[in-house]
């Protein structure tokens, strides 16, 4: 029996491969956190007036709310004061127009992370909005966007070139007074991604954001607004790593969708953040994400796919608010939680038209010492008749260490609503390692079979490089981690 | 093939084997006997390489090489094939993804090219037909929700499919209908050559009547305490084994 633990243990306890730091230089301003330095970041943004005092607002707002505790998660107090609250890299104002004017050593990082920008650029057709920090530096395939009518470029641009179009949306999925991280974020928020689809157009590319955290002691604030206007189609894909790095670091960000009648909108996410120290859990990300899309008008769809490898501490709750009949949300997830990482996280589906659906698949990995959460409701209000929802929630352990809990929640409120949920958990035994083995089948292989079999619903609704890469992922995160 | 030299093997502390010795040769089917308990599945594990259990003195040789240092899976691509006396559920892996993995890992071991996914489903159709099972079994989570019957006729299907050298058969026979039980003999059949070898552990004589065993050994508190011919089995069957008791 010792011998097995071992085998568990080995397959559990990989090192994060991702963690390095880059050398660029950093315009960073002092820690701390008050009027002034929402101002001041404000200003270095050159905002309009109305953004400024939006983003008052939200910080007293803040400051008269709690920070939550209901999750699942346990970590020491976060002090804000000791944050620092605007980050960028130097070369940004004379901006790169191509890759060959970005900083060579945020390409080197890139290539590191084996995601090169060219050939993402070539390989993949993929338009590429690099976040480094809290500015972006590099967009690439704007004019084949552009010629199909789709804005796609940096949250600041977006505020700079359509502020009639940010102003209408900013905050009209997530208000500031949301709650305390939205709340935050709001205040203080950076830069990230904005997209508009106009009228009819299909997205001609998936849309892609690399996030990556790499200044010290810089929270990280990222707000994203997608607006599928009628009749179009987005599919937008967001991953991210970061450096190693001993200060825990907090990320909260804040994402928006906003589909129109006969529109859809399909966001995928691979997330692997520096899950912290292997041995002891120091160090690691900390994200607080809130994530949320509504279909504002009839036969609209919001699709929530992730994959959620990386942080110490994950909360996150990609919801959809299913406001116009006929209306469609999903939520697929894979969430990992291995050595220290606690992972809460989930769904909500809030079923307010007529003839709403929804579908909720979490899958639940806990390896090492890992702490693994699904927390999810289903809404059905009084004038959603005919709403159906079918949620399922399946959870696997490695090793005898770590733990997953499920707390669904359901809320109906109008009796025609036909519910279904199912749930179920299991192990890697030693036995199926063994049976694997003997087969001549490695310990490595036989987990990330046993993984990817576990988590195949949710791979295939992502794109698919992003389901080769997340598979990948699975494999990195999990092996020697598993073998 | 497979020579074993004065066995000692604990668990947990207790001794289980206790000096055994047996040498398989190329070609021979050997039938190990025993009651409940008495170390049949602790040997055929030791031999695989399950690592719960502690071999305390003795070797195994295989090919003239010691393995007991080997990983289990080290010695399964040298071509040592258990078949579990209880056959391991892997929800959500499907069978056919999973015997393929397995022989291309003993492929790319032995140096041959890897099946792609149409090579491989034309040479898992002719095993299918050798244990007549449907090809429905192909597509479902390996031995999930199977009946013990369909598990243990797996377990020959993918011996068939491996082709390993040295075939370990803990119980294959146990808890088969009779045609069941026809079935997977003519899969040890089918499987057995000059060049493979075959030890088989079972309760019940009426296996050895499909098969030729060329031995067969009783093995009583942790050593073999007889070894004859088919005729033992037959012996032993309607004497018990308090027969051997001394
Ligand atoms: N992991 C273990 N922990 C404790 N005891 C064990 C373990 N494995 C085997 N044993 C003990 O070792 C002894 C031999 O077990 P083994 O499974 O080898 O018997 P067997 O001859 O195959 O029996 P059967 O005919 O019932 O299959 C038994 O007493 C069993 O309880
Ligand atoms: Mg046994």
């Amino acid at each position: 029996m010792k011998t097995q633990n071992k085998t568990i243990e080995k397959v559990t306890s990989q090192d994060y491969q991702y963690g390095f730091v880059t050398d660029i230089e950093q315009d960073t301003i002092p820690p701390g956190l008050n009027e002034d330095v929402i101002r001041l970041i404000s200003n270095k943004k050159n905002e309009p007036d109305w953004l400024t005092n939006w983003r008052l607002k939200a910080y007293n707002n803040w400051l008269k709310m709690n920070e939550p505790d209901w999750a699942k998660v346990d970590y020491p107090k976060i002090d804000y004061q000791s944050i620092s609250y605007y980050s960028a890299p130097k070369d940004k104002s004379d901006g790169p127009k191509s890759l060959d004017e970005v900083d060579p050593e945020l390409v080197k990082t890139y290539e590191k992370l084996g995601i090169p920008l060219e050939e993402q650029k070539m390989l993949a057709g993929v338009a590429v909005d690099a976040v480094f920090d809290s500015v972006s530096v590099a967009t690439t395939f704007k004019e084949d966007l552009g010629k199909a009518g789709v804005i796609f470029s940096s949250f600041s641009e977006a505020v700079q070139d359509y502020p009639d179009l940010v102003k209408k949306y900013l905050g009209s999925v997530v208000p500031y007074t949301d709650n305390y991280f939205a709340a935050l974020n709001s205040a203080v928020f950076s830069d990230g991604s904005f997209v508009y689809i106009p009228k009819g157009v299909r997205c001609p590319m998936e849309l892609s954001t690399y996030f990556r955290i790499n200044a010290m002691n810089t929270g990280q604030f990222e707000r994203t607004l997608i607006i599928a206007d009628e009749g179009s189609h987005v599919s937008y894909l967001e991953g991210c790593t970061a450096p190693m790095r001993d200060e825990n670091q907090l990320h909260a960000a804040v994402v928006e969708l906003v589909a129109h009648k006969d529109a859809e909108i399909k966001y995928s996410t691979v997330q692997n953040w520096y899950p912290g120290n292997p041995e002891t859990g120091k160090g690691g990300v900390y994200n607080f994400v809130t994530k949320r899309g509504i279909c504002e008008g009839s036969n609209s769809k919001i699709s929530w796919t992730q994959v959620e490898t990386g942080s110490a501490i994950t909360w996150k709750y990609p919801s959809c608010i299913l406001k116009g009949d006929d209306s469609v949300g999903e939520f697929y997830s894979v969430a990992v939680a291995n050595n220290f990482q606690q992972a809460d996280t989930g769904t909500k589906m809030i079923h307010s038209g007529k003839n709403t659906r929804s579908t909720i698949i979490s899958k639940g990995i806990s390896a090492g010492k890992g702490q693994n959460t699904y927390r999810g409701q289903v809404k059905i209000m009084k004038n959603a008749e005919n709403a159906r929802n079918y949620s399922q929630c399946d959870s696997i352990l490695i090793g005898d260490q770590c733990s997953a809990h499920t707390f669904p929640y359901i809320d109906v409120r109008n009796p025609s609503a036909q519910m279904e949920h199912e749930a179920s958990t299991s192990t890697i035994g030693e036995d199926q390692l063994f049976y694997c083995n003997q087969r001549g089948i490695s310990t490595e292989d036989a987990v990330s079979l046993i993984v990817n079999g576990f988590c195949k619903e949710v791979f295939r609704e992502l794109p698919m490089e992003f389901a080769v890469e997340a598979q990948k992922l699975m494999e990195v995160t999990l092996e020697g981690s598993v073998g | 093939m497979l020579e074993i030299k004065d066995l000692h093997v604990k668990v947990e502390d207790k001794d289980i084997l206790k000096g055994i010795n047996l040498t398989v040769h190329p070609g021979e089917l050997h039938a190990i006997m025993g009651r409940n308990g008495s170390g049949k599945s602790t040997l055929a594990n030791v031999i695989a390489g399950q690592e719960s259990y502690e071999i305390t003195s003795g070797d195994i040789l295989y090919n003239g090489t010691s393995i007991i240092s080997e990983s289990p899976e080290e010695r399964a691509l040298a071509g040592i094939f258990m078949s579990f006396q209880y056959p391991v559920i892997i929800p959500g892996v499907n069978n056919t993804y999973f015997l393929k993995a397995a022989l291309n890992a003993i492929r790319k071991h032995q140096g041959k090219t890897e099946l792609d996914a149409v090579e491989f489903l034309k040479l898992i159709r002719k095993k299918l037909a050798v244990v007549e099972m449907d090809e429905k079994y192909l597509h479902r989570a390996v031995n999930d929700g199977f009946s013990g019957g369909e598990k243990k006729k797996n377990e020959i299907l993918q011996m068939l499919t491996l082709e390993p050298a040295l075939a370990i058969l803990d119980e294959t026979d146990s808890g088969l209908d009779i045609d069941a039980l026809k079935i997977v003999a003519a899969g040890v059949n089918n499987y057995r050559r000059d060049d493979r070898a075959i030890v088989i552990i079972t309760h019940y004589q009426r296996i050895l009547k499909y098969l030729e065993a060329d031995y067969v050994h009783v093995l009583i508190n942790g050593k073999i305490a007889k070894s004859g011919g088919e005729n033992l089995a037959e012996q032993l069957e309607e004497k018990g084994y308090s027969w051997l008791d001394n």
